[in-house]
């Protein structure tokens, strides 16, 4: 048996390891937010082949083309990232395009999100996450009726969300990805994850505090840790070849959203052992020794 | 063991019935039939028949979002600035059943059109299949619906079928009454005959313009038009004078309703301004649909084989499951239907994992009840019955957020955005089913088709 209890200080320096850069790159830059939450126009063109660097940039300065920003997405196609733009705006853009460059390229993509729907959605995205964590905690408040084990999966629930978000800050950072609707439903699915393999390991360890109610809870949940290991490892594994599949092969549209979800579960599936079970531990510990004083 | 037997031989008749109904659309076989090729395609089945004197049609065809068949989304909100608080609704309805009727008169197939109303904001949704030019797409939908009254540049009799000639645009001419002359329009009923007919009241500039017209036009027609098209052409009997007019005609409690709605629609022209609109080209959609199911399958591969690696024949069994499973989900897909949407196929791949899960959970407590030296069969059952409380467990918080995300209530404080939708639609159904076959599927075959370990044996000593 693995004594994963010795072995605590490890996981706090992992978790450091993950947490401190993407929570400075949180802090410092902030997450990209799409047009979805900042309104605005975003247009996906597929050319023949890459154009040189700046053509875009240049055509739509001498249109007049409110372009923020323009992105190669896969190859030969490009993300053009713009203000609220009109449809004629839009044609007239494509036009002085096509002559410019001398092919048509293929619109892939063309969105206009007014700014009023871009608020909205950030503000019913943190209502549904609310309630998500809320319902969430509740739940595990109920099926275990113990502060300790409900609190410690919380926190580990929001270890997990600050990785998602601190990562995907540096993605934003150095490869321009941004955060939008999809990311949000990826990290609602996370927190469900996250709290999903902490309730299978705090459930070995209620069974065995029935067995056994005067054991030491650092001794049940390295019991509970070597039991659960396994499928907790193959469960993660198989998940996260699907996600993996779909990363590499899924295309551009879903890539990102992959990714996060992709993150969501190696934490999720890491901080129930690691994080929520010493955090329990820890409690345990220092209850212990207020009431031996 | 019976019971079991029984279970068996109907899941094995549920995967028939299922794989009928999840059958690719056109798919094509060629059979060498002698010298010549026979080729016969195949579509999943429809049912059209009539029982207990219900209509029952069903095509089980699979829907897809706009996301991966293209198509553009328009979002369009209502302007509701000087409408009485209790006629927004109505004027969203009307605006709403305007933009149908166009969008049908149109021929885009399966359009959807929807009205969403949120605290203070009035909107409409507006998605088109297939429709790509959103300077189009918002002609069509954008302007507010156009009532006209006009008067026949020449009425005659058709003297073979004596009946009147068909009011069009060419052959009328406006009267100058449009609109926004009309103040409001109700269903009302006959007080004579009880019958069901159309009053409209007219502004009080309306109500001028519309005497001095009817006195002009006493035992003529006036045909009124709602965008271009004739909705019907009253004979005029008395000049009307304060603003109000009936418009009789054989109509139905419904036919009535929906003219009044339909006039309202005109009188009420609610102006509506674009806040979102999204077009994806036809190419990404069908790009989407070949790269997200083939990532699928190289996926579903892997953990299938994963799966017998680690588990050997019981792991043969799990995927047994688990393609009993993709069938099951994939044929409530069909049923439902849920619409798939990218980020629902990305649902239902994850879904696939967590099914999984169940099967993992089980073999685990099975493999620890037969190192306690259990016998196979308790073992399993034991393994069951342990592994059941943390699957349900660890499944509800998944079932929890899948709710929140598809907002059932179409709470206007929660996302209603469609791909969220469509992510939890299929995460939620694959969970449900994964709770399924997990306890029922998986069990009835390790019952039936697993005699005990053979490899395991060693690790009892």
């Amino acid at each position: 048996m693995i004594r994963f209890s010795k072995y605590i200080w490890v996981y706090v320096c992992i978790s450091a390891l993950v947490l401190i850069p993407g929570m400075y790159s949180l802090v410092r830059f902030g997450l990209r937010p799409s047009v979805d939450f900042t309104g605005g126009t975003l247009l996906e063109m597929k050319f023949s082949k890459s154009l040189p660097a700046g053509t875009i940039e240049s055509i739509a300065k001498s249109e007049q083309f409110p372009v923020i920003t323009v992105q190669t997405i896969g190859g030969s196609s490009y993300g053009i990232r713009a203000g609220v733009a009109t449809d004629e705006e839009i044609t007239k853009f494509q036009t002085a395009i096509a002559s410019k460059t001398g092919e048509t390229p293929e619109l892939l993509k063309k969105d206009t999100v007014g700014p009023i729907l871009g608020s909205e959605l950030l503000f019913k995205s943190v209502v549904a996450s609310l309630l998500a964590v809320t319902a969430i905690l509740l739940y595990v408040a109920y099926a275990f009726k113990n502060i300790k084990f409900g609190v410690s999966a919380i926190l580990a629930l929001i270890h997990d969300v600050l990785v998602v978000f601190g990562s995907f800050s540096l993605f934003g950072h150095f490869f321009g990805i941004e955060v939008d609707t999809l990311f949000m439903t990826a990290f609602l699915t996370t927190m469900s994850f996250s709290v999903h393999d902490t309730i299978v390991i705090f459930d070995r360890i209620r069974e065995y505090r029935k067995k056994d109610p005067r054991g030491n809870i650092r001794d049940l949940s390295d019991i509970a840790l070597n039991e659960t290991m396994g499928r907790s490892l193959i469960n993660s594994f198989t998940i996260i070849f699907m996600l993996l599949a779909l990363v590499l092969m899924g295309g551009e549209s879903v890539k990102w959203f992959a990714v996060a979800l992709l993150i969501g579960t190696i934490t999720g599936t890491y901080s129930s052992p690691f994080v929520a079970t010493p955090l329990v531990i820890l409690w345990d510990y220092l209850e212990n020794r207020k009431k031996q004083h | 063991m019976k019971k079991t037997k029984r279970t068996f031989v109907l899941l094995l008749l549920l995967a028939a019935i299922l794989i009928v109904i999840d059958i690719p659309e056109n798919l094509k076989f060629v059979i060498p039939f002698g010298s010549s090729k026979q080729t016969i395609t195949l579509n999943p089945p429809s049912i059209n028949t009539t029982l207990f004197g219900m209509k029952i049609q069903k095509k089980f065809t699979t829907h897809l979002g706009l996301d991966l068949a293209g198509g553009t989304q328009v979002s369009l909100e209502a302007d509701m600035t000087g409408i009485k608080d209790a006629d927004k609704q109505d004027s969203l309805e009307s605006a709403k059943q305007v933009i149908e009727r166009r969008v049908n008169f149109f021929g885009v197939s399966e359009p959807v059109v929807q009205s969403a109303v949120s605290g203070t904001t009035y909107r409409i949704l507006v998605e088109l299949p297939g429709v790509t030019n959103t300077e189009e797409a918002l002609a069509l939908v954008g302007q507010t619906a156009n009532l006209e009254f006009r008067e026949m540049i020449e009425d005659t009799i058709d003297a073979s079928t004596a009946a009147y000639l068909v009011p069009t645009m060419e052959n009328t001419k406006s009267v100058g009454i449009s609109g926004k002359d009309l103040k409001k329009s109700t269903i009302q009923f006959n007080s004579k005959s009880g019958e069901p007919e159309v009053g409209i009241q007219f502004t009080p500039e309306g109500t001028k313009k519309f005497a001095e017209v009817t006195k002009q036009l006493i035992g003529k027609r006036l045909a009124i038009f709602l965008d271009d098209v004739i909705v019907t052409a009253p004979t005029v009997s008395t000049e009307i004078a304060d603003g109000e007019a009936v418009i009789t005609g054989s109509f139905t409690v419904d036919s009535a309703k929906k003219l009044s709605i339909q006039l309202n629609a005109g009188a009420l022209p609610v102006p509506v301004k674009v806040v979102e609109k999204r077009t994806i080209g036809a190419t990404l959609g069908a790009e989407s649909v070949l790269k997200s199911t083939r990532a699928g399958v190289i996926g579903l591969g892997l953990v299938a084989l994963f799966m017998i690696i680690e588990y050997g024949w019981l792991g043969v069994l799990a995927d047994l499951a688990l393609i009993m499973y993709g069938l099951i989900t994939f044929a409530l897909y069909r049923l439902i239907p849920v619409t798939l949407t990218l980020p629902g196929i990305a649902g239902f791949i994850l879904s696939i994992g967590m099914a999984v899960d169940s099967n993992i959970l089980i073999f685990s407590r099975y493999k620890e009840e037969l190192r306690k030296g259990k016998p196979s069969a308790i073992a399993m059952e034991l393994g069951f019955g342990k592994a059941w409380e943390s699957i349900r467990d660890a499944n509800f918080t998944t079932i929890i957020t899948s709710i929140i995300l598809f907002n059932p209530g179409n709470w206007s404080f929660l996302p209603t955005s469609g791909l969220v939708r469509g992510f939890a639609a299929t995460l939620f159904i694959g969970v449900v089913t994964s709770l399924f076959t997990g306890i029922v599927v998986t069990r009835t075959f390790i019952r039936v088709l697993y005699k005990g370990p053979k490899v395991m044996k060693g690790e009892q000593s």
